[in-house]
């Protein structure tokens, strides 16, 4: 099933085939289950049988990627998903759940991610987790009532708001000239909502608290009885800035449940997408921490840049923010980039982050500011840039591979986990992109001229009428911000039952006021801006 | 006569800054758009801005005193009175007794005092942080706006800014003495801390937590906000008239005669539009300095004012 999917990708670059997967699969000492999709196997276990397994997972170098609720009718599963690199395997864990008493072992203590999905999840469905050290709500809206599990298949709509339980929660930190800042969730400028509650001494910030969730929109239940065809305009709506992004994790993730097989034209077509992708959000935000220190000519210039980027989004999917270029099986373009226009936006981008080093005042701002330790963003989990720059070396693209990489790809890191390595990472991967989109050129794209509207329902609906059973798929993609992975369920008609989306962001958020700590309030927004989270994504 | 005209150019001064100092904010935000490759809004843009605000319902946050009410009457008052006295068009006005050097700084703090006072008032976070740190800024920038004109008055054997004024216009040489200088460049940095300038504080930010002035004033709203906004344009525009008349005082009313007068008003404008336009293009190469960094800034400028008054006694 999952052979043809493995075609599309070279075998110098994807390391061992799937078979070999399964393979290294087995030489661990625990087993991890029958092979159920693309280097992911999975296995039905009891809950007492979690720890041991989870911790024999994470000690072999698997982080925990996703962990979702489900609510099969009589009764509920909890899946998780661990992942790991090099080469890409893909362990799920399955536990049936009775629905009248629905309980998991906690696993925050061997990882905190697993403890905020373990929130989310009792938040959603009703899950408990035992022994959570820190059983509170997370993203559950405050003013819903206790005991109310929006996912649950009998949750009925959204209740009024009512009673809240009491205060929110907020650390009180006491001492001698402490006070507190609350900001939000209502923000000057156009950001989305997010309360803020600095302790400060001073201008010392003590302690932050980030209130997010204030932005639930059901987008999960939203997919529930489409077709993935119809998801894909969900999936471009996850977060407006991360259109290609999410789209290729769930076209991934169905293609993954259905054995599609991807022509390589159509796998080097989307990996150009998320490069461009990437390139127009990296500049903004370069451009947005340069104007965050009051440099704003600089901002001028990576405005004009983005725009220019956008008009070539525009002119090659039909969309500024590339909706509508990539489908389930497929991607398209209606012509390849000009890559001369590319390497002089690059050559640009490059001056104007050359301006901004060499301005001792930017650069003094940027360097030493809000500082994320290796140790930090080891131990929180976190993705993406936010990651690379406090020295880990994760990056989806060579982690969990769609498509052959050139020689020009590399993941860039840097060590000093302050807002300097954030910018010098985009900024190095800015020149990173455009010289894969150059790589990528070589290959033999899809491209259909706007004039001809293309078809590509009927490819699928021929590949999914070969879905005699349930299936399930995961699609796991290095978007702009990070790592995103989308799990999804397909019953037997092939429409989907269950998509669980995991934006970077979630795993990024917690390390925010981590980093703040002891750094001054004027340099809130800077750092804000640096970690540049998704609210939309982070709050599905 | 001398009279009569010297009160024409009282009134003609404040007539000048109240009209014109929108001009100067509407103007030095063109220059920067500019440079920066925008469009950017008309010069006109903040006088419609004032007229909008002045239609609107006048609204006060629950729980502000009377100090929040008073504050923006008290700003523009102090300013306008500013206006009135210091030697801007003219030397001769009949107010020019009390242009004290004293009297003006005094005068100037006062505004500041108040709206940080009005700051605290609202019991909002930004209010009182936006307070604290212009206290900060207030407690290094007043010091040096003291010295530094004081050093300037020290040959002239008076504190009144006219007598100063006057001065300079009959020993034009003082101008490129070392007192002169080291107090010039002292005053130009205690103003671009005053008036909330970069590198000190952005005043085009919409960021809260990074703000100093605009913290202050973020709950006010409609006919307030215009008399704050429109206080902080001509403090903006006081203060450069200062810096203009005190070091290149050429082109003022020194005596009777209306086409004296009218001349002064255009070297005046043509002074403080410069000054104004070399603000905003500096603004463009600058960036915010990170807070802490800013007493440091004005420590040094407070140490060029205390050198200018030494120089003053020393090479006098």
């Amino acid at each position: 099933m999952t052979d043809t999917v493995n075609d599309a990708i070279p075998d110098n670059v994807s390391g061992n085939g799937h078979h070999d997967a399964t393979a290294s699969a087995g030489t661990v000492t625990q087993p991890h289950g029958q092979p159920v999709g693309h280097r992911r196997t999975a296995l039905t276990i009891t809950p007492a049988q979690l720890p041991d397994l989870a911790a024999g997972l994470l000690s072999e170098g698997f982080r925990v990627a996703l962990v979702a609720g489900h609510d099969d009718g009589e009764s509920l599963r909890a899946v998780y998903l661990f992942v790991a690199a090099q080469p890409d395997r893909r362990v799920e864990l399955h536990l049936p759940l009775e629905a009248g008493k629905p309980h998991v072992p906690s696993l925050a203590a061997m990882s905190f991610p697993a403890g905020r999905f373990e929130r989310e999840m009792y938040d959603l469905f009703g899950i408990v987790p035992d022994d959570h050290p820190l059983p509170a709500r997370l993203v559950r809206h405050f003013h819903w009532p206790r005991g109310w599990h929006p996912m649950r298949r009998d949750a009925g709509d959204p209740p009024g708001f009512g009673d809240i339980e009491g205060p929110y929660p907020f650390r009180t930190v006491e001492g001698h000239g402490v006070y507190e800042i609350p900001v939000g969730p209502v923000h000057a400028g156009l950001i989305e909502p997010g309360h803020f509650r600095f302790s400060v001494v001073g201008e010392t910030i003590l302690n932050l608290k980030a209130r997010l969730w204030f932005v639930h929109k059901g987008v999960e239940k939203l997919f529930h009885g489409r077709t993935p065809e119809e998801g894909i305009e969900l999936a471009e709506r996850i977060s407006g800035d991360t259109a290609v992004g999410h789209t290729l994790a769930f076209c991934l993730a169905v293609e993954d449940a259905l054995g599609l097989d991807v022509p390589p034209a159509a796998c080097a077509t989307r990996a150009i997408l998320l490069e461009l992708e990437r390139i127009y959000n990296h500049i903004t935000d370069i451009g947005a921490l340069c104007n965050d220190v009051g440099h704003g000519i600089l901002n001028a210039h990576a405005q004009h840049i983005r725009e220019q980027l956008l008009r070539i989004n525009a002119h090659l999917t039909g969309h500024r923010l590339l909706r509508g270029a990539i489908r389930p099986g497929t991607a398209n373009l209606r012509q390849a980039p000009d890559l001369n226009q590319l390497a002089a936006i690059a050559t640009d981008i490059d001056d104007i982050a050359g301006l901004a080093l060499g301005h001792t005042v930017v650069r003094e701002r940027f360097t030493g500011t809000a500082i994320l330790n290796n140790q930090q963003a080891a131990d929180l989990g976190t993705l993406g840039y936010v990651a690379r720059a406090s020295g880990i070396d994760i990056d989806a693209r060579r982690d969990h591979p769609f498509h052959r990489l050139g020689p020009s790809f590399a993941v860039r890191t840097h060590t000093d986990g302050d807002v300097l390595a954030r910018f010098l990472v985009r900024a190095e991967e800015i020149k990173t992109s455009v010289a894969m989109i150059a790589e990528l050129l070589d290959d033999n794209l899809t491209l259909t001229p706007a004039s001809e509207p293309s078809k590509h329902t009927g490819h699928l609906e021929v590949r999914a009428g070969t879905a005699a059973q349930p299936r399930s798929g995961v699609g796991i993609a290095e978007g702009w911000r990070g790592t995103i992975t989308h799990r999804v369920e397909l019953d037997t008609h092939g429409v989907l039952t269950r998509v669980k989306v995991v934006d970077p962001s979630f795993f990024n958020w917690p390390a925010l006021p981590v980093a703040l700590a002891d750094t001054i309030v004027p340099d809130f927004p800077l750092t804000n801006k640096s970690f540049n989270l998704s609210y939309a994504g982070n709050d599905l | 006569m001398t009279g009569v005209t010297g009160a024409l150019g009282a009134v003609l001064q404040v007539a000048v800054i109240a009209v014109g100092s929108p001009y100067l904010v509407g103007a030095m935000r063109q220059v920067r758009a500019r440079l920066e490759g925008r469009a950017g809004p008309d010069v006109a843009q903040p006088w419609r801005d004032l007229r909008k605000l002045l239609r609107k319902e006048s609204l006060t946050p629950h729980g502000t005193s009377e100090v929040f009410r008073l504050t923006p009457a008290v700003l523009v008052a102090s300013t306008v009175l500013v206006a009135a006295v210091a030697p801007f068009l003219t030397t001769a006005s009949p107010l020019d007794p009390v242009a004290d050097l004293f009297a003006v700084v005094a005068l100037l703090t006062l505004g500041t005092v108040a709206l940080a006072l009005a700051g605290i008032d609202t019991g909002t976070a930004f209010g009182g942080m936006g307070a604290s740190r212009e206290m900060t800024i207030t407690a290094l920038v007043e010091p040096t706006l003291l010295v530094a004109i004081f050093a300037l008055s020290v040959p002239v054997g008076s504190t009144n800014l006219g007598a100063i004024v006057n001065s300079t216009l009959h020993d034009p040489a003082r101008v490129v003495s070392p007192v002169s200088l080291l107090a010039a460049v002292a005053l130009a940095v205690a103003i671009i801390a005053e008036t909330g300038r970069l590198p000190v504080d952005n005043p085009s930010t919409h960021l809260e937590l990074t703000m100093v002035h605009e913290a202050m004033v973020l709950e006010y709203a409609g006919p307030d906000l215009a008399l704050v906004e429109w206080a902080s344009a001509m403090r903006l525009t006081v203060f450069l008239g200062l810096l203009a008349n005190l070091f290149a005082p050429w082109g003022i009313a020194t005596g009777s005669g209306l086409a004296g007068l009218v001349l002064a008003v255009i070297v005046f404008a043509v002074k403080v539009g410069l000054l104004g336009l070399l603000l905003a293009v500096g603004e463009v190469f600058l960036a915010k300095l990170r807070l802490f960094r800013v007493p440091e800034l004005l420590a040094g400028s407070f140490l060029l004012a205390l050198l200018a008054v030494a120089a003053s006694f020393f090479l006098a």
